[in-house]
């Protein structure tokens, strides 16, 4: 399968075990910046996803720890971030509603512990899908809302709640009155769980009502859309839209297509947490760019 | 290390892929075969279907409990399965190979691992 990223234009950062690039959000793509150089409203959020609080089985030996370990890893950050991001699936699916309300609660708790208390959550359909969202606004609220940050509209849709894995129509109209009211040059950001674009249908990767979702962000120049759901870094550009995926909390996924099926891959104790981790997204206004950088779940952690 | 972060761009490619899938309700034609799968969870029986190239199908689709759905992206194709009706749905394989085809309304903890294959020869 052809990767969509030209890998040559990845930085490896020594030390950190990430990776560095920025996405383009307009004219000045590709434009650098020295040191010590930065606009004031430059800021950087952290987006953590796919934490499935409740999961237990061999491909995490350490279900119960790795959140709490990803929660250290972000408060030993340097620098604090604005605002975290939690892009659904914060709990692995039951049938049951008082254990999915039981996990809810153990999982708002233990971010609770999060330096930064500027977060902002969304469902996913592990959360949200069995009820069509009602334990998770019990405990989180809606599930798609707007805010604005230093010059950026974030919109968070949901695409769990319907377990159709639709937007639906009326948050649709919802969306496209939003965006009636952005300039078409307004940085805009998207936070979502599954992938509005066809990744891969074989394994559930899409959102069925998608495509109308990004044909209502594509006359806006400046959008990229931060998702979840497929427990692994992925970047794809529809049109001018960046999408960029997140890496998981619990246990990574393969690659879409590379075996029959979509189960986790296993652990390896060689490598413990290997293919988790969370992402730095810096935003550099004046460039029109965020930066992100993919960190492991032990960054920063000592013990 | 952040003022590091801003010295890199990358230009990115790629299009949308945008290959909507749809479902199509069918009655078959008297020479069309008809099979009939069962969708309950967090299976689907028969879990494989086997069929022919440009040999057209109908597939008979209901389920023993909740709302399902089934999806064949490989051949766009896909159907709600309502509780107490039968979705019917014409499958004319144009390629041969095995593929997949899996519900796709969340339908409980063991959704994800519920599909089956279609192997076309």
């Amino acid at each position: 399968m052809r990767h969509p990223i030209d890998r040559r234009e990845f930085l490896k950062l020594a030390g950190l075990g990430g990776v560095v690039f920025a996405s383009g959000l307009g004219a000045a793509r590709g434009a650098t910046l020295s040191p010590g150089e930065g606009a004031d409203d430059d800021f950087y959020f952290v987006q953590m996803s796919d934490t499935h609080w409740g999961f237990e089985g061999a491909p995490n030996p350490d279900a119960k720890g790795t959140l709490r370990k990803a929660v250290a890893a972000v408060n030993a950050l340097s620098e604090q971030p604005d605002f975290i991001v939690f892009t659904g699936d914060l709990t692995h699916t039951t049938d049951d509603p008082k254990e999915r309300r039981r996990r809810l609660a153990q999982f708002k708790e233990i971010v609770a512990e999060l330096k930064t208390k500027n977060v902002r959550f969304m469902p996913g359909e592990h959360d949200a899908s069995l009820d069509s969202g009602e334990a998770y606004r019990e405990f989180f609220g809606d599930t798609h809302y707007t805010f604005d940050h230093k010059g950026v509209h974030f919109i968070a849709l949901d695409n769990v709640s319907d377990p159709r894995a639709m937007i639906g129509e009326a948050q649709m109209q919802w969306l496209a009155a939003d965006l009636e009211r952005q300039p078409p040059d307004a940085n805009i950001v998207v936070l979502t769980h599954r992938p509005l674009f066809d990744l891969y249908p074989q394994w559930d990767w899409a959102t069925r009502d998608g495509t109308r979702a990004i044909e209502l962000l594509m006359p806006h120049r400046n959008v990229t859309v931060f998702y979840g759901h497929i427990h692994q870094e992925h970047h794809r550009m529809t049109g001018h839209i960046a999408h960029h995926a997140a890496k998981g909390l619990m246990f990574p996924l393969p690659v879409a297509g590379s075996q029959p099926n979509r189960t986790p891959l296993p652990w390896d104790p060689a490598h413990p947490y290997r293919g988790l981790g969370f992402r730095d997204v810096e935003s550099a206004l004046r460039q029109a760019q965020f930066h992100l950088t993919e960190l492991p779940v032990l960054e920063g952690v000592t013990s | 290390m952040r003022a590091n972060r801003r010295r890199f761009a990358i230009a990115l490619g790629g299009l949308l892929a945008g290959a909507a899938t749809f479902g199509l309700r069918a009655v078959a034609q008297p020479s069309e075969q008809v099979i009939k799968v069962v969708a309950r969870r967090f299976t689907f029986t028969p879990g494989t279907l086997t069929l022919r190239k440009g040999v057209p199908v109908v597939l008979e689709l209901t389920t023993a409990d909740v709302l399902m759905g089934f999806n064949a992206p490989d051949f766009q194709v896909r159907a709600d399965i309502v509780p107490g009706q039968v979705a019917r749905v014409r499958l004319v394989p144009d390629k041969v190979g095995t593929f997949t085809f899996l519900c796709d309304i969340f339908c409980g903890s063991g959704h994800e691992t519920m599909g089956g294959t279609i192997v076309v020869a």
